[in-house]
This record gives structure tokens, C-alpha cells and sequence, in this order.
């Protein structure tokens, strides 16, 4: 799938995934443009944009199907889908299903749309799928306790000048930051 | 008169199906502008830490930043209404903590939960591992959460905004946070010509003139200033005076009391006579509030559950009330009431087998307080605490609960 495929006339499946790929835009330029979107959504919506929100609800809605007893002992589940609620009746469930489409078309037109394990050089693949794997859980379960991850709070909670989630997101930068020296072999 | 949000979106998505779409596009345009941006790879995203590339902290701030000023300049001509816009409320210490948590997942794994999303759709297999690792770190959190509940509801200030804790105007605020943020990119382009080699001559001159977009927009937003409660009870006194006349927002003591008697209503009793007459007589349950002291009471009032809050306010008589009432109507809160005729007529319906609570005279409509009392005993007569049970009392029901909110809050909920 990396190799590079002959250019060829017309419609064709290959053709598509093959596109060489092209550069990203200017991070200020990246910035404004989501800042639009993120404007856009509270102007119409009120509500800002998430993601551990969207992912919440799915896993509820999971679980509800697996074992619905059990979401109705259990206090924080049962305000999700608890009875008869509809744990994806809820916005942040179409912005997440939207963004991972969004994302397949950008890296589509762009010709980024190829399977491969971004990491650093010094470790191997095994190493760093388990490094995502750990990191995506314990970021999750923070996004949780913190009620928003980077979308839902940051950016949102930011843009409205929420206090508290000033005050996480510094916690981000500074718990990634205090990290980072330990795992530069992972990433340098 | 403020158009947006729109009126769809304050009610059950369900209730409009078309509003799945509109938040679908701009969760798409959400995850092509992420992709477009790089934070599809982890690389990308990692490099933020060791300074060699703040694409990150660019893109990231001038999110916000541009959010920030187009949201506030709306707000400021009025065609938004702050008030109805979500903002996360703050749970300090589990704010902080997952904050940190995050980080340390951020640096790990090499992704926040978005990013995670885009990388997952381009096929990156790192980013399809973190994406299902978050998904177990989501369930865990869930199976979890009871062990430490009352840590996770600590450090709970509601609606706090930089303003309320700066003790800034809202204009001023907006601009400091520009002017941080172009200093954080100044920083961000240095650090990267010295870790990462990067030559900033080649940056684009355009970026100059977007920070100067971003200051003349704050600017504009300062310079126009937020609404105050006069201005936007100016754009609803019309409809709301309606309301009044026709005494559709008045709910007498029957109703108020069969409110308080149903577990599935939030009824916030706000009492706003002298400290004097609510020490000596006032409703069980009710809280003090001088009406100059109502504003500060707002933020609190919009992080309640609108589907399950009603508010009622209440003088001696009425007058005082139905200031404190178009406050609140200025301010977006919604479900509010007057309580009709006042603390007197509650006496009136509820005090007669009382027999030391004396009426006196006072002249019709006056808002003071028509009896006397053998004592300041607050909350302790029989009248100011009458059993939902045992009264069966005629009213004309106005309580009509009005979404304002969409049912599951907002947020990340």
C-alpha cells in the first residue's frame, strides 16, 4: 500500500488511496480554521465540540445492551442510559461519528489515508502500540474524572473562558511536559 | 434580541431529528480541520513536548483565541446570548487531577481522545490502538467512579469564569487572553528556531496581519461592551410585561406547595425581602437574597438542570418580587415565578390555625409585610412549613417547564 502507483486516468479505488501525499496547512492557519468550527458550533448549538463524550455514550450504550442491570446500580451510568434512556441521544454522539469521517475525507483529498505506526526511532512497533494503548486508556480515564478531554474542555471550556478548564489545561501541558524528558527515547 | 443558539438545540435532539445533521457537520468539519492540521500523527503531536515542532499549542490557542473573540463580539452586538452559550462548569480538584492524568496519557500514548479519531480514520494503527485503549479507559472510568464520588463532585464552583475570578470586565479579559496567547506563539517560533531548527524567515508576513485581525476583534468586542441586564431586558420587556399582565408567570401558594411536595422538581425558593422580615417569618427552605445582591446569584441559578428547576421568587407582596424577576427573565434563566400575592397571602392560606401570627393593616398592594409575629422564628411557625399531604388546595397551574438546555446538559456530559 506505500508504494507509490503509477498515475492513471479515470475513476479508480486504488487511485484514490494512492494520492501522493501532501503537506499539512500552517498551524495558524489550522488554528483559525478550527476556531471557526468551534465558533460555528457554539453561534448554532450552544455546545462546543467533544470527544471522550461521544466515546462515553458509545461504551454506555454497549454495556446497556450487554447488561442493562447493571447500568441501573450504577449511579454515573444510570444518568447516561439509565431505564429507558437513550445513551446516544445526545450531540457529542454525531460530532465524534462526524469528526471520524471528516477526518477519512481530509486524509483522503490529501493522501494520508495509509495504514502505518507513527513513532519515534528508537522504539520498535510492538513497544509502541502497547505506549498507545496505555496512554489512550489513562487519558481517557482522565478526560472522564475531568469531565472533557482536550476538545470538550480545552478548547470549548477556553474559548468560553471557563475557569476551571483554564486551569486543567495547564495541568495537560504540565503533566505532559513533566513526562516528557523520562520518555524521550520513546519519541526522539 | 438574540437569535442564537437557536431555539432547536435547547431541546431534546430528538425532539428534531435535523439537529443530528447540523452537529454531524461540524463534527466532520471538526475532524478535517484536525487532519488537515497534522494531529493525525502522533509524531506531530509528541514533538509539541521537546519543543521541536508547537504545532500543538498553535493550533490549539489560535482555536481558542479566534473562538473567543468571534463568540464575545457576538454576544457583544447581540446576536447571542452568553448566558445559553455552555460553558464546562468547574469542579476544581478533579479538573485538576484528570488534567494531569491526561498529560501523562498525552505523552504515553501520543494523542488526546480527537486526535485519536482522525489518526484512527487515515488508517495510522498507533492511533486505532489508542482509540480502543481510551474506549477501556472510558469503561473503566465508569466502573469506577463510585469508589471515589464525593472527590469527583469536590471543588464544585458552578459557572466560574476568568472574569468572575479576575473581577474583570468581560471585554478586558478577552483581550489579555489574545495578547497571552500572541506572546505564547512569539515564544512557540523562537523555541522551535532553537530546538527545532526552524528558519523564520520563511514563516508567512500573513501571520502579522491575523494577529491584528484578533486584536481589532477583541478590541471591537471591548469597545462595544457585553449587555447589561437593562439592555437585554430592553429586547424582551415587551413579550415578558405580557406575561405579567396576564398573570401567566404568577403561581399561587396551592401550586407552589404541590411543586415542593414533587420529588422529580428542583424548587429554588429565593426570598428577596429584608433580612428583618425573613428572620421573622420565611418559607422552609427558602434562601435570602437582597435584590441588588440577585446578580450574583446568576451563574449558580444557570448551572441548574433547566428540565427539573423551577425557581420562584417572593416579596411581602409582589412588587419587589417582579423586579427580581425581570432580572432573572434579562439574565436567561429559565422556569421562573413570582409567588402570587406575596409571603401575606401565603400566611393568608396557610397561617389561620396560627394563632400568634396577628394580621395588622397595611394599604392593599403594599409590598410590606401584613403581620406581626410573637417572635423572629425564621422557618419554625407551622405555616412556613405546611405538609404537601395534608392541603388539597384549587389553583390554575402556570408551571410550564421550559427547556432551556438540551436534557443531558452540555459539555462532555
Amino acid at each position: 500500500m506505500t508504494t507509490v502507483a503509477p498515475a492513471r486516468r479515470g475513476f479508480s479505488l486504488r487511485g484514490i488511496f494512492s494520492r501522493p501525499e501532501k503537506p499539512y496547512i500552517h498551524p495558524y492557519l489550522g488554528g483559525a480554521l478550527l476556531g471557526v468550527v468551534l465558533f460555528l458550533a457554539f453561534l448554532l448549538t450552544r455546545n462546543g465540540l467533544g470527544a471522550s463524550g461521544g466515546m462515553n455514550r458509545y461504551v454506555a450504550a454497549v454495556q446497556d445492551a450487554v447488561s442493562p442491570g447493571h447500568i441501573d446500580q450504577t449511579p454515573y451510568l444510570l444518568k447516561l442510559a439509565g431505564g429507558t434512556k437513550n445513551p446516544l441521544d445526545d450531540w457529542s454522539v454525531p460530532v465524534l461519528t462526524g469528526a471520524l469521517i471528516g477526518g477519512f475525507v481530509s486524509g483522503l483529498i490529501h493522501g494520508r489515508v495509509k495504514p502505518e505506526i507513527n513513532k519515534g526511532p528508537n522504539v520498535s512497533n510492538r513497544t509502541r502500540l502497547i505506549m498507545a494503548f496505555t496512554g489512550g486508556a489513562i487519558m481517557a480515564y482522565g478526560a472522564r474524572m475531568a469531565r472533557g478531554c482536550t476538545s470538550g474542555q480545552a478548547l470549548s471550556g477556553g474559548a468560553t473562558l471557563s475557569a476551571g478548564s483554564w486551569a486543567l489545561m495547564m495541568c495537560i501541558f504540565g503533566g505532559a511536559y513533566a513526562l516528557a524528558y523520562f520518555l524521550r527515547k520513546a519519541w526522539l | 434580541m438574540n437569535i442564537f443558539p437557536l431555539e432547536a438545540f435547547l431541546q431534546p435532539l430528538a425532539d428534531n431529528p435535523w439537529t443530528y445533521l447540523v452537529f454531524g457537520v461540524i463534527g466532520f468539519s471538526f475532524g478535517f480541520v484536525l487532519e488537515m492540521s497534522g494531529f493525525g500523527n502522533s509524531k506531530k503531536l509528541a514533538a509539541q513536548f521537546y519543543f521541536r515542532d508547537l504545532t500543538v499549542l498553535k493550533v490549539m490557542f489560535g482555536a481558542i483565541v479566534t473562538a473567543m473573540v468571534l463568540l464575545f463580539l457576538s454576544s457583544a452586538i447581540g446576536i447571542l446570548d452568553y448566558n445559553l452559550v455552555y460553558v464546562p462548569e468547574t469542579y476544581l480538584w478533579p479538573g485538576l487531577v484528570g488534567g494531569v492524568i491526561m498529560g501523562v496519557g498525552f505523552i504515553i500514548g501520543g494523542f488526546c481522545p480527537g486526535t485519536s479519531v482522525v489518526s484512527t480514520a487515515t488508517l495510522k494503527i498507533d492511533g486505532a490502538l489508542f482509540l480502543l485503549g481510551a474506549f477501556v479507559g472510558v469503561f473503566a472510568f465508569g466502573e469506577t467512579e463510585h469508589l471515589f464520588d464525593a472527590f469527583w463532585h469536590s471543588g464544585y464552583y458552578g459557572r466560574l469564569t476568568l472574569m468572575d475570578v479576575f473581577g474583570l470586565p468581560t471585554g478586558v479579559v478577552v483581550l489579555l487572553v489574545v495578547f497571552m496567547a500572541l506572546f505564547m506563539f512569539w515564544g512557540a517560533e523562537h523555541l522551535e528556531r532553537i530546538f527545532g531548527q526552524r528558519d523564520l524567515k520563511r514563516e508567512p508576513r500573513l501571520r502579522y496581519a491575523g494577529a491584528g485581525a484578533l486584536v481589532l476583534v477583541a478590541l471591537a468586542g471591548l469597545v462595544i461592551g457585553q449587555p447589561d441586564a437593562s439592555d437585554r431586558w430592553a429586547g424582551i420587556a415587551a413579550e415578558k410585561q405580557a406575561l405579567l399582565t396576564s398573570r401567566q408567570v404568577q403561581i399561587e401558594p396551592g401550586e407552589l406547595l404541590a411543586s415542593l411536595g414533587d420529588d422529580k422538581l428542583n424548587v429554588v425558593l429565593l426570598d428577596v425581602r429584608s433580612e428583618a422580615d425573613y428572620n421573622l417569618f420565611h418559607l422552609a427552605g427558602a434562601q435570602q437574597v437582597a435584590l441588588d445582591d440577585l446578580p450574583a446569584l446568576v451563574p449558580a441559578l444557570l448551572a441548574e438542570p433547566t428540565q427539573s428547576t423551577v425557581t420562584v421568587v417572593m416579596s411581602n407582596d409582589e412588587t419587589a418580587a417582579t423586579q427580581a424577576w425581570r432580572l432573572l427573565q434579562a439574565e436567561s434563566i429559565s422556569n421562573v415565578y413570582i409567588l402570587a400575592g406575596g409571603i401575606n397571602y401565603w400566611i393568608r392560606t396557610f397561617g389561620a390555625g396560627e394563632e400568634d401570627i396577628v394580621r395588622r393593616d397595611v394599604p392593599a398592594g403594599e409590598d410590606v409585610l401584613g403581620y406581626t409575629f410573637p417572635a423572629a422564628l425564621g422557618a419554625l411557625f407551622e405555616a412556613a412549613r405546611p405538609s404537601p399531604h395534608e392541603w388539597e388546595l384549587e389553583y390554575t397551574p402556570r408551571i410550564k417547564l421550559e427547556r432551556k438546555r438540551s436534557p443531558s446538559g452540555g459539555g462532555c456530559g
